[in-house]
């Protein structure tokens, strides 16, 4: 049969969740990234990586829209989806989701936005015309108030959210990963280390993609890049890359040494239909080359123009790296019967509603949402007008 | 008070999240369907819909209440236990207007799903090799089913 | 219809089952049992179910395996289901002289049973657990139901059941599986798996009516469920199920 080898469920033949699925975990990855890297600044005082602590807002917030969209195409009637505000079914994690993105949206980050940029918004407000001008005026909820108390105010409240805001971005992206590792029919998916492993791979990933587009739009903007700033955003992903990949391989270990019914077929599943996505592109081109790379800029002393190339050519393979593991435990998952004598192939689409095309233009989507951002709240201090200043 | 002064963006702000939610409180007044939770989480009438669907199949006890003289005959043979829809298929159409006719068995295809010889059967299972057995003669030319001979 | 059950029926499609005379809900606990020594393979059951719940071709809400097992190597089945079983399987030729005399011969062709399977209607259902909705659900009578007017289509339910029988109808966009007949056995009929099959390796069975013949035949059998270890509390009883069935 097309794709299929040995034997499977009749009704296993086809896969359930798509290349779609594999998306939404990577974009709230990039989220719960981003954000940790804004609360290092915020919360741990981290000062070397202000500069990209707005950027790592706007990012998160780009982002977090896009996330519903592979959801609601891949459901069969996503016009029932609101049931899960109305009805959510408390046994389930996925029924979860609405109001923990909810939660995070309003409450964490377009909250934690909204207070650092409030000065600037109001003087924006007051400042441009037109459409812009309405629509500042519409954010700053009719107070223009930007007193030192009220900006006290403010910044403390802020420092709160922040604290919030972590464990809520562990509980964003972390859910996912016990929506997978939560099943027992699935021996692919269900581990207890699976939302750890998620959420360390999502650091790793969001902390990386906000110094790629830190350092691309320096660059785009002509600008010196802050090189203590990248070093130390460097630092945080080399260690936090380190618990993660040993956090994976402790996974795999276990797997191994345990050796239980699952074990043969997973095992011949990833030396044949997962070893491209698994063994070369996750584990060496997407974990072990960055982390030496990283190693490297970290024990020696090396010029500054090879610094920037390693960062870059290392935040782009773990990109590479950390989307190759959502597709491989998603879809992964989906490859081998659940009688452990069979496998299946997965046919991705090319043109419909939950096939490569949509994907590709799901994870660009977000980029063109963090340009009209960028536009609309500048996270730099504009040099001509001088008063709008980052915060911490 | 100078704090409401100083923070009242904030009151406006969490005004937002109070007015959402009571926004979101009455449309889930109206929208969640009324029998859910009757029984469980899940919508009670849902029960009776899917008992309501329609049958294809009526069940030999309907097929016996008007051929009572085959349902006879049959309980004399081995194919006593075997019901008139296992091969004259889904008859609940012919049982509501008998004027419809149920379709004609093809018995070389029919006879051969069961008694074909294979090694995989239950070896006290009738079987034969359709070939050597009857060469392809139809088999209600020496059988009769409903006798089970 | 029988009479009895025209009855009840009355109150079924009334919306108040538990109403009516003869069909309370809470006075049945449904399940199913398998005897797999009297399967023979001939795939009625899953062309029946086909024909009576309307099922899309090359989705199955039972299907029948054929399972042969060499010797000792029980982790390593050969399975086949052709299409779930609908038209029968191949025959299977017996080797030559092919009596229990020849040992070496014997060891070579193993054993051969068939397996019919399809929602096991967990009492514990893992499927229930994981809907975000409350679109599927185990009835007041132990049946396991998906209300499709409610389903979102997340395909969740169908990642976490352990068996396989569950799959996302193609044209409705919900989820699918086998409802034990819910609309056949609350009027007094059987399913139609097991009203088609010609041996009577399928029975219905109610648990909660005491003059079941299933209350004897658990005391006097071996029966199993399958993947025990998964704690589901499956509800479909295997008679004489062997080791190798995954």
């Amino acid at each position: 049969m097309n794709g299929v080898e040995g034997f499977m469920y009749p009704n296993e033949y086809g896969l359930q969740w798509s290349v779609l699925i594999v998306l939404y975990p990577y974009i709230t990855g990039l989220v719960a990234g981003a954000f940790i890297l804004a609360s290092l600044v915020r919360v741990f005082n981290v000062k070397a990586v202000a500069p990209t602590y707005r950027l790592a807002l706007l990012t998160a917030l780009s982002f977090l829209l896009v996330a519903p969209l592979p959801l609601q195409l891949h459901l069969g009637h996503p016009e029932r989806s609101p049931e899960m505000y109305f009805t959510p079914h408390s046994t389930s994690a996925m029924a979860m989701f609405g109001f923990v993105y909810l939660w995070y949206l309003m409450a964490v980050l377009v909250f934690e936005i909204w207070l650092d940029y409030r000065s600037d918004i109001v003087h924006l407000s007051q400042t441009t015309s037109g459409w812009r001008r309405l629509l500042y005026r519409a954010m700053t909820l009719g107070s223009d108030n930007i007193s030192e108390r009220s900006l006290a105010i403010d910044h403390k409240v802020g420092w709160i959210v922040t604290i919030v805001g972590i464990p809520s971005a562990f509980i964003l992206h972390g859910y996912v990963g016990f929506i997978f590792g939560s099943l027992k029919a699935n021996p692919w998916w269900n581990s207890p280390l699976m939302p750890v492993v998620f959420l360390f791979s999502a650091m790793v990933s969001g902390i990386a993609a906000v110094m790629l587009l830190y350092m691309l739009i320096t660059w785009l903007r002509k600008l010196p890049i802050d090189m203590p700033c990248v070093d130390t955003i460097a630092m945080y992903l080399f260690y936090i890359f380190i618990l993660d990949f040993s956090l994976e391989m402790l996974d795999l270990v276990h797997r191994v040494y345990e050796a239980d019914e699952s074990f043969r077929s997973l095992n011949f599943m990833v030396h044949t239909r997962l070893y491209f996505s698994q063994i070369v592109l996750q584990i060496c081109i997407g974990t072990l080359v960055p982390i030496l790379l990283l190693a490297i800029t970290q024990v020696t002393k090396l010029p500054e123009l090879m610094r920037r190339r390693i960062y870059v050519i290392s935040g782009c393979l773990v990109q590479i790296g950390v989307l190759a593991m959502r597709w491989n435990v998603v879809i992964g998952g989906q490859l081998f019967s659940k009688s452990f004598l069979g496998y299946t192939t997965y046919k991705m689409a090319l043109v419909t509603k939950e096939g490569l095309l949509v994907a590709i233009f799901l994870t660009i989507l977000p980029l063109g949402i963090l340009w009209a951002l960028l536009k609309l709240l500048p996270p730099w201090p504009e040099k001509e007008q001088g008063s709008l200043e980052p915060a911490a | 008070m100078s704090l409401t002064k100083d923070a009242g963006h904030l009151f406006r702000f969490a005004f937002l999240f109070v007015v959402a939610f009571a926004v979101f409180l009455v449309v889930r007044h109206f929208v969640v369907p009324k029998s859910f939770g009757e029984y469980g989480h899940y919508r009670g009438a849902a029960i009776a819909e899917i008992a309501a669907r329609p049958m294809h199949f009526a069940g030999h006890e309907t097929c016996e209440t008007c051929h009572a003289d085959i349902a006879e005959a049959k309980k004399a043979g081995k194919h006593e236990n075997v019901s008139c829809e296992a091969c004259h298929g889904p008859l609940a159409k012919h049982a509501d207007d008998p004027s419809i006719q149920p379709e004609k068995i093809n018995t070389t295809v029919l006879c051969i799903r069961c008694h074909a010889e294979s090694a995989a059967k239950p070896g006290g299972f009738p079987q034969i090799d359709p070939v050597q057995h009857s060469g392809g003669v139809p088999c209600e030319t020496c059988h009769q089913p409903h006798n089970g001979l | 219809m029988l009479p009895a059950a025209a009855i009840a029926w009355k109150y079924v499609l009334a919306g108040t089952p538990e109403e009516s005379p003869n069909y309370k809900m809470t006075d049945h606990w449904w399940s199913m049992l398998i005897d797999i020594p009297k399967c023979i393979g001939c795939g009625n059951c899953v062309r029946a179910c086909a024909a009576e719940n309307d099922v899309p071709d090359g989705h199955f809400r039972t299907w029948v395996e054929r399972y042969h097992v060499t010797d000792w190597h029980m982790e390593s089945p050969e399975v086949i289901s052709p299409d779930g079983g609908k038209e029968g399987f191949p025959a299977v030729a017996r080797s030559a002289g092919g009596e229990e005399g020849s040992s070496a011969a014997a060891e070579d062709e193993g054993k051969y049973f068939f397996v019919p399977k399809l929602c096991n209607h967990c009492a514990d259902s893992p499927c229930t657990q994981v809907c975000p909705v409350g679109a599927t659900f185990i009835s007041p009578d132990g049946v396991v139901l998906v209300d499709q007017t409610y389903c979102l289509g997340c395909a969740y339910c169908v990642q976490a059941c352990p068996y396989g029988c569950r799959y996302i109808h193609p044209e409705k966009r919900v989820a699918d599986k086998c409802t034990l007949c819910y609309h056949r056995i609350t009027k007094g009929l059987t399913t139609a798996c097991c009203e088609n099959c010609p041996t009577g390796a399928r029975q219905l069975v109610d648990l909660k009516d005491p003059n079941d013949p299933i209350h004897a035949f658990l005391k006097t059998h071996h029966v199993q469920v399958l993947k025990p270890q998964m704690a589901t509390g499956a509800k479909v009883f295997y008679n004489e199920l062997d080791g190798s069935v995954r």
